[in-house]
C-alpha cells in the first residue's frame, strides 16, 4: 500500500490523492502476476422522490419515515416512474460517453428482508446506457459496460443475543432506503490495480457531483462500490476466477481490499489451489476479506420484464437537450487550466476545490499562472474564496510577481480580500506593505555591512551559512518588509564584486 | 449487479429419477425453482407439477417452431412508454399503520427473524 492514501471527508478527496502519472501496474504482486478489476459502482441519484414512489429521498431521517405504500409493497400498489429519475441517469450516461437506449425495468427476485416486496426493480438484458468510458488523469480509458437504474434497497441491522454460540438474533429493518433511485455503473475489467482503481472511483465521483445527478457521499452511502478481482500471469489476456468484494466503504478501503483480495488469489495459485467464484466481505479491521456463508445453490434471481411499468424510450431530442445542459467535465476543466500554464497537481487542486474558473480568470487577466494555482492550492482553502473578484485576484499576483509584495505579504494581503471584497493594493498600503525601493535596501545593507566588518569578510570569503544573519539583519531593518530574493540578489552581487 | 449463469451442478441427493419433459423440463428444475420461491412440495406434488410445467413449456415450445426474426421483443403488452411522474413528495402518514401491521416492530423499525450471515 501506498501512504497517499486520505480519509474520506465530507467534502472528499480534499486533495488530489492520486498521482497523475499512476502507472498501468501499481499493484504490489509478486513478478509476473497482474490485476484485474472490475467494478461497481451504485450511486444514489438525487432526487426528491424516490424511483417509483413519491416517498422522500433523504439521508438521515428516523427509521421508516420516509415510506409510502408502493415502497412498502403493499398490496394493490403500482410503481410509476420518476422522471427526474430517468433524467439524471441519462445526464450520468452521456458524461460516461454511453450510448442510451430505449430500455426496461426487470423483477429481481429473491427473500431477503430489505425488500418488502421480495423482489427489487431494477434492469437486466435492456440497461438505459451501455458501452461508455471514463478517462482517467493517466490517459488510461476504463470501458463503462452499462449504467443501468434500479432501486436502493432497504437498511437490515442485525442486532446479536448475547450469550450464545450460534448467535441467533434478529435484525431491525428501516425501510427509508427502500426504492431510492440507483445508477449502477459497471465497468469492463480494466483496471490493473488498487491505485487506478481509486482513481476511477474518485473521479467517477467528481463526475456525478459535476453534472449533479448524485452527492456522491461515501460516508452517507449514496456511493457504494463493489469489486471484482481475479489475477492473471503478466501479458496474458485470460480472465480467471473472480471474486466480488463487498462491504468497502471508503477508497482507502476499496485500495486495501483489492491488494488483499489479490495477494490471496496469488497465494493460492502459488500453493497449487486456486480460488473459487464467490461474494466476500471486507474486513476492515482485520484488513482482510472473508467468504460470506456460503450458499447451497447459486444466486438465481429469475429476473424478468416488470409488468407493472412500461419500457423507458428516451427520444433523440430529450437525449440532446441533456447533453446540451451537461457541464464543462471536471476532466476538460483540468486541461483547461494546464494548457494555460499551471501544474497538473495545482490544476487538479483548482477544480477539486471549484475554485479553477476564478483562477483560469486571473491568468486570462495577466496573472502568472503557477503563481496564481499556488495562491489557489496553499492559500484559498476558506469560505468565500469563490466570491474573490477575478480582477483583484490577477491584481495581487502581480504586484508580487513583480516585486511589490513579497510571498508572505501576499498571504496576507490575500486573507484580507477574501474577508472584506478590498482591493490588492488598498490592502497593502494599509498594512504597510510599501515595496522596498532596492536602492533603500541597498544603503541599509552597505551600513549593516559597515557595522559588520568581520562577518562579511567570512562571508565573502564563502562562509555560506551568514547569508541568514545579513538577510536577518536587514529583515530586522526593515521590519520584515523586504523580498528575501531581492535581498539574495544583493547580498549575492556585492559579496562577489 | 449483473449476474452470470451459472452451470448447474448436480444436486446432492436427487436419487429420483431425473426424466426430461417433453418440455425440456426436468423434476430437479421443478425442486429447484420450488426451493427459490421457498415453496416445500411433496414427493407426489413434484410429479404432479412437473408434468403439469412440462406441458405449458411444450406448448411454448410451438412457438420456436415460428420464425420471430423479424419481430419486435414485446417488452409489454400496451403500446406505451416513458409513464413518468414528476419528482414531487407526497407525504403520507403510514409508518404508524405500517409498524402496527408487522409481526413484530422495536424502536419504529420492523424486526424480523436473521436471514443469512449477515454481519452486526
Amino acid at each position: 500500500m501506498t501512504d497517499v492514501d486520505q480519509p474520506v471527508s465530507s467534502t472528499m478527496l480534499s486533495s488530489w490523492d492520486v498521482a497523475s502519472d499512476v502507472a498501468r501496474e501499481d499493484s504490489h504482486l509478486p513478478d509476473g502476476w497482474e490485476m484485474v478489476i472490475g467494478l461497481e459502482v451504485h450511486a444514489e441519484l438525487a432526487t426528491e422522490t424516490k424511483m417509483f414512489s413519491p416517498a422522500k429521498n433523504h439521508f438521515g431521517a428516523e427509521p421508516n419515515t420516509n415510506v409510502h405504500p408502493v415502497c412498502l409493497g403493499l398490496p394493490g400498489t403500482l410503481p410509476v416512474v420518476n422522471g427526474k429519475a430517468v433524467e439524471l441517469s441519462i445526464r450520468l450516461g452521456l458524461a460516461l460517453n454511453c450510448h442510451v437506449q430505449r430500455c426496461v425495468f426487470a423483477r429481481k427476485n429473491y427473500f431477503y428482508p430489505d425488500m418488502p416486496k421480495d423482489y427489487q426493480i431494477s434492469q437486466y438484458d435492456r440497461p438505459l446506457n451501455i458501452n461508455g468510458w471514463l478517462e482517467l488523469a493517466s490517459g488510461h480509458r476504463i470501458g463503462i459496460e452499462r449504467a443501468h437504474m434500479e432501486e436502493d434497497t432497504g437498511k437490515s441491522t442485525h442486532v446479536g443475543e448475547s450469550g450464545r454460540i450460534h448467535d441467533a438474533g434478529y435484525s431491525l429493518v428501516d425501510y427509508n432506503r427502500a426504492g431510492v433511485p440507483l445508477l449502477e455503473i459497471v465497468s469492463h475489467p480494466d483496471i490493473r490495480g488498487p491505485e487506478e482503481a481509486k482513481e476511477y472511483v474518485a473521479e467517477l465521483q467528481r463526475i456525478m457531483i459535476a453534472v449533479g445527478a448524485s452527492d456522491g457521499k461515501f460516508e452517507e452511502g449514496s456511493l457504494r462500490v463493489d469489486a471484482n478481482v481475479s489475477v492473471r500471469p503478466s501479458g496474458s489476456d485470460e480472465l480467471r476466477t473472480r471474486c466480488e468484494i463487498k462491504n468497502v466503504n471508503s477508497l482507502r478501503s476499496l485500495g486495501r481490499a483489492i491488494q488483499y483480495e489479490a495477494q490471496r488469489h496469488v497465494d493460492l495459485y502459488l500453493a497449487g489451489d486456486k480460488p473459487v467464484q464467490e461474494t466476500r466481505h471486507w474486513d476492515e479491521e482485520g484488513g482482510r476479506t472473508r467468504a460470506g456463508r456460503s450458499k447451497e445453490q447459486a444466486e438465481d434471481y429469475r429476473y424478468f420484464p416488470d409488468p407493472d411499468l412500461v419500457p423507458v424510450d428516451p427520444s433523440q431530442e430529450w437525449i440532446d437537450e441533456i447533453r446540451a445542459s451537461l457541464p464543462v467535465l471536471p476532466r476538460e476543466r483540468r486541461q483547461a487550466l494546464v494548457d494555460a500554464g499551471g501544474s497538473a497537481e495545482n490544476a487538479a487542486l483548482a477544480v477539486e476545490r471549484d475554485l479553477d474558473g476564478l483562477a483560469l480568470a486571473a491568468i486570462e487577466a495577466g496573472a502568472e499562472p503557477e503563481r496564481t494555482l499556488t495562491h489557489v492550492a496553499n492559500n484559498l482553502a476558506v469560505d468565500g474564496a469563490d466570491e474573490l473578484n477575478a480582477g483583484n485576484f490577477a491584481e495581487l499576483v502581480k504586484l508580487e510577481t513583480g516585486g511589490g509584495l513579497t510571498a508572505t505579504q501576499a498571504k496576507t494581503v490575500l486573507a484580507d480580500m477574501v474577508e472584506t471584497g478590498r482591493a490588492p493594493a488598498d490592502i497593502a498600503a494599509e498594512l504597510g506593505f510599501e515595496a522596498m525601493d532596492t536602492s533603500e535596501l541597498e544603503g541599509m545593507l552597505d551600513q549593516i555591512i559597515a557595522d559588520n566588518p568581520d562577518e562579511w569578510g567570512r562571508f565573502c570569503e564563502g562562509e555560506a551559512k551568514l547569508q541568514g544573519f545579513f538577510t536577518g539583519q536587514i529583515m530586522k531593518a526593515t521590519k520584515g518588509q523586504a523580498d528575501g530574493k531581492v535581498i539574495a540578489q544583493l547580498l549575492a552581487q556585492k559579496s562577489s564584486a | 449487479m449483473v449476474d452470470e449463469p451459472v452451470a448447474d451442478e448436480p444436486r446432492a441427493g436427487s436419487a429420483v429419477a431425473n426424466e426430461t419433459t417433453s418440455g425440456g423440463l426436468t423434476r430437479d428444475d421443478v425442486a429447484e425453482v420450488a426451493s427459490l420461491a421457498l415453496l416445500e412440495l411433496t414427493d407426489a406434488e413434484l410429479d404432479e407439477f412437473t408434468g403439469q410445467l412440462g406441458a405449458v413449456l411444450a406448448h411454448a415450445k410451438d412457438i420456436e417452431a415460428l420464425d420471430v426474426s423479424e419481430v419486435a421483443p414485446t417488452h409489454h403488452p400496451f403500446p406505451l412508454a416513458n409513464v413518468f411522474r414528476d419528482d414531487v413528495v407526497e407525504t403520507t402518514d403510514v409508518h404508524d399503520a405500517a409498524l402496527g401491521m408487522a409481526p413484530e416492530a422495536e424502536d419504529g423499525q420492523f424486526r424480523v427473524p436473521p436471514a443469512l450471515g449477515e454481519e452486526p
